[in-house]
């Protein structure tokens, strides 16, 4: 199958859901109200915006197999730099996000050249420890900058008209889109390029990397900024569709939920980790809605009670999928669709 | 100077509920490679464990007697939960090190989420008996006396750790266990059964951690086990992962700075001088940390 021939199922998709905020359908149970209503644009904008972080994340996680805890730091960079650019500095938009961007990328290259003097699990370990920093530095919120607990909004004075207010939730979803489909082509295109290959060549052995004359931290590095800059870009487009910063980007349940997402998809797969990214998030916010249903009352007690929290179903399923399906659901899904043809 | 005294007592006393929460960690770490990210939900087990022991037993008891059969039970759940965590979870995944952290990952999201769901998000305020509670005089200084508790037990954890590694058999087999695995193995002796004394010995010290941490702040909640977990992971990797000496090295040390920085610069720069201290060492020493598993 030539190359175009496979991008086609994701064009295909693109267009479609490029089309939705023209489908005046009501999907009672899976979507709040009609599919282009604002509710279901904003939680279909927040899915896909989380589905792009994600696949930011499995170019180091999947990708480069670096076992990160830190990418949160970036994300958060994004969104973050770009609300204090907005809503401290008075800048405008276009050049609040250049800022954001070029904060995260140095941001990377810091804490990624530090970081990467040790390998395996001490690398993972590291970049949490940098991670929680930012982390603690937000919620102390130093010269009222960073807004603590509450998080910072955006100026909406700065703010162009077309991505604020409840009637224009769709614009806010095509920005979503427009951001998965970048990142898409991003990822598709440093997988394909040498550095890509170095990328591939680390997961797969490093040390036979290194004897092949691959410079081994350099692949790791370029993984580590690459991914950020996708990632600060997907706190600005976060940012965007919240109206701000949130300080649950700079959590270590934030980072968390990356790996949860993309292992859940299948690491090391545009798709997964697209899909991993949406289908986390969708069931984390939907979930909640769960609660209180009859379905749970009629459980005794403590059960309902334990059930009623989406992260519990959600770390329960993840360790099953570990498990039964190392390779994520994309990967169950190739394996299913394999045996059909074979019988 | 008593101002000194006090910030030196209170920063070692912080550093050994570190070290409680990190010599556990830095165990499993050394001889077995896994990154047990379950270790917050096993401390914050251990924590309500002790918590759910104190409301129990009827008030007659005293709360000094409650607390110290508190602090039985909470020890006796974390070894049963790492016990059961290491034969249920870990062990088919033996030698899958980025599958074990994924799978302790996962427990300790729905271990947490549990949690909260059966008793709720708040803290609860856990009972603390009166000369636990006042300070004691030393050189001029008034110190909470719970501090010195946090000390003991340390200590106390640090001296029977240190024997069993260095007077049992057991303890013989953890040691080679750490400095070359493969060599254990093909001596014929069974690694296993000792991964699983050691997961246990690593939960009851978080279970310890746990109820103690809970004394620290007066009160026991959900998310204690998280921020508790991540100082735990920077001393274990400024201490040299596997190493104990080096573990109790670093927790007092990043006990004391925490503490000092604290106080004489703003508060908030203590949280953040030990993530320096962490970048600190990692650029002046890095080939000390990568452990036995590099």
């Amino acid at each position: 199958m030539s190359t175009r021939l496979k991008a086609l199922p994701a064009l295909a998709l693109l267009l479609v859901l490029a089309y939705l905020p023209y489908v005046p359908v009501e999907l009672p149970g899976i979507l709040p109200g009609r599919v282009n209503g604002p509710g279901a644009m904003q939680l279909l904008a927040i899915c896909l915006t989380m589905a792009g972080i994600a696949l930011s994340y499995d170019v180091v996680f999947g990708r480069t197999g670096l076992l990160s805890f830190g990418h949160a730091l970036f994300v958060a960079a994004g969104s973050y730099v770009l609300a204090i650019g907005m809503s401290s500095m008075g800048l405008p938009l276009p050049v609040a996000a250049l800022l954001a961007l070029a904060v995260t990328t140095v941001l990377a290259l810091v804490v990624g050249g530090i970081a990467l003097r040790v390998g395996g699990i001490a690398f993972a370990m590291v970049t949490l420890a940098f991670a929680q920093a930012a982390s603690i530095i937000v919620l102390r919120n130093p010269g009222n900058i960073t807004g603590g607990e509450e998080g910072k909004s955006l100026n909406r004075d700065l703010m162009p008209e077309l991505f604020l207010g409840v009637s224009n939730a769709p614009y806010r979803y095509w920005l979503a889109l427009a951001f998965v489909a970048v990142a898409w082509l991003a990822v598709s295109w440093l997988s394909r390029s040498r550095a890509g290959h170095a990328m591939a060549a680390v997961r797969e052995n490093e040390a036979r990397a290194a004897v092949l004359g691959f410079s081994v931290y350099r692949a790791k590095l370029i993984s580590i900024v690459a991914a950020a800059f996708l990632g600060g870009l997907g706190g600005i487009v976060h940012a965007i569709v919240l109206g701000g910063s949130n300080p649950h980007l700079t959590t270590a349940e934030f980072t968390l939920a990356l790996l949860v997402m993309v292992v859940l998809g299948g690491a090391g797969s545009k798709w997964g980790a697209v899909l991993g990214g949406f289908l986390y998030t969708y069931a984390d916010s939907r979930l909640v809605g769960l609660s209180g249903s009859p379905v749970l009352d009629s459980l005794p007690g403590a059960v309902g009670q334990v059930v009623s929290q989406p992260l519990f179903i959600l770390g329960t399923f993840f360790v099953i999928v570990v498990y039964f399906a190392p390779t994520g659901l994309t990967g169950l899904g190739k394996r299913v669709l394999r045996k059909e043809r074979v019988t | 100077m008593s101002d000194i005294v006090l910030l030196v007592v209170t920063g070692v006393g912080l550093g050994a509920l570190y070290f409680l929460a990190a010599s556990g960690l830095s165990l499993i770490y050394g001889l077995m490679g896994v990154l047990n990210f379950a270790h917050g939900a096993f401390m914050v087990a251990g924590a309500y464990a002790g918590w759910l022991t104190m409301t129990g037993l009827p008030d007659t008891l005293g709360v000094t007697v409650r607390l110290a059969l508190a602090i039985a039970v909470s020890v006796a759940v974390g070894a049963l939960i790492g016990l059961v965590v290491e034969v249920v979870l870990i062990r088919p995944l033996y030698r899958h090190h980025i599958q074990q952290v994924l799978v302790t990952v996962g427990l300790s999201l729905a271990a947490v989420a549990a949690i909260q769901g059966i008793w709720g998000s708040d803290a609860h305020p856990l009972e603390k008996p009166r000369w636990l509670a006042s300070t004691t005089r030393v050189a001029g200084a008034q110190i909470p006396t719970d501090r010195f508790l946090f000390i003991a037990a340390a200590l106390l954890v640090f001296g029977a750790l240190l024997a069993l590694l260095h007077f049992t058999r057991l303890g013989l087999v953890i040691r080679a266990g750490v400095e070359n695995r493969t060599m254990v193995e093909a001596l014929g002796i069974n690694v296993h059964r000792t991964f699983s004394v050691v997961f246990a010995i690593g939960g009851a010290a978080a279970g310890l951690a746990g109820l103690l941490g809970g004394v620290y702040a007066n009160s026991v909640s959900p998310l204690q086990g998280g921020s508790m977990l991540i100082y735990a992971f920077i001393v274990v990797v400024i201490g040299g992962m596997g190493s104990l000496t080096g573990t109790a090295v670093a927790a007092a040390a990043v006990g004391l700075v925490q503490q000092l920085a604290n106080y004489y610069a703003a508060s908030g720069v203590g949280d953040l001088s030990v993530v320096l201290l962490l970048a600190v060492v990692l650029l002046i020493r890095p080939a000390s940390l990568q452990g036995a598993h590099s």
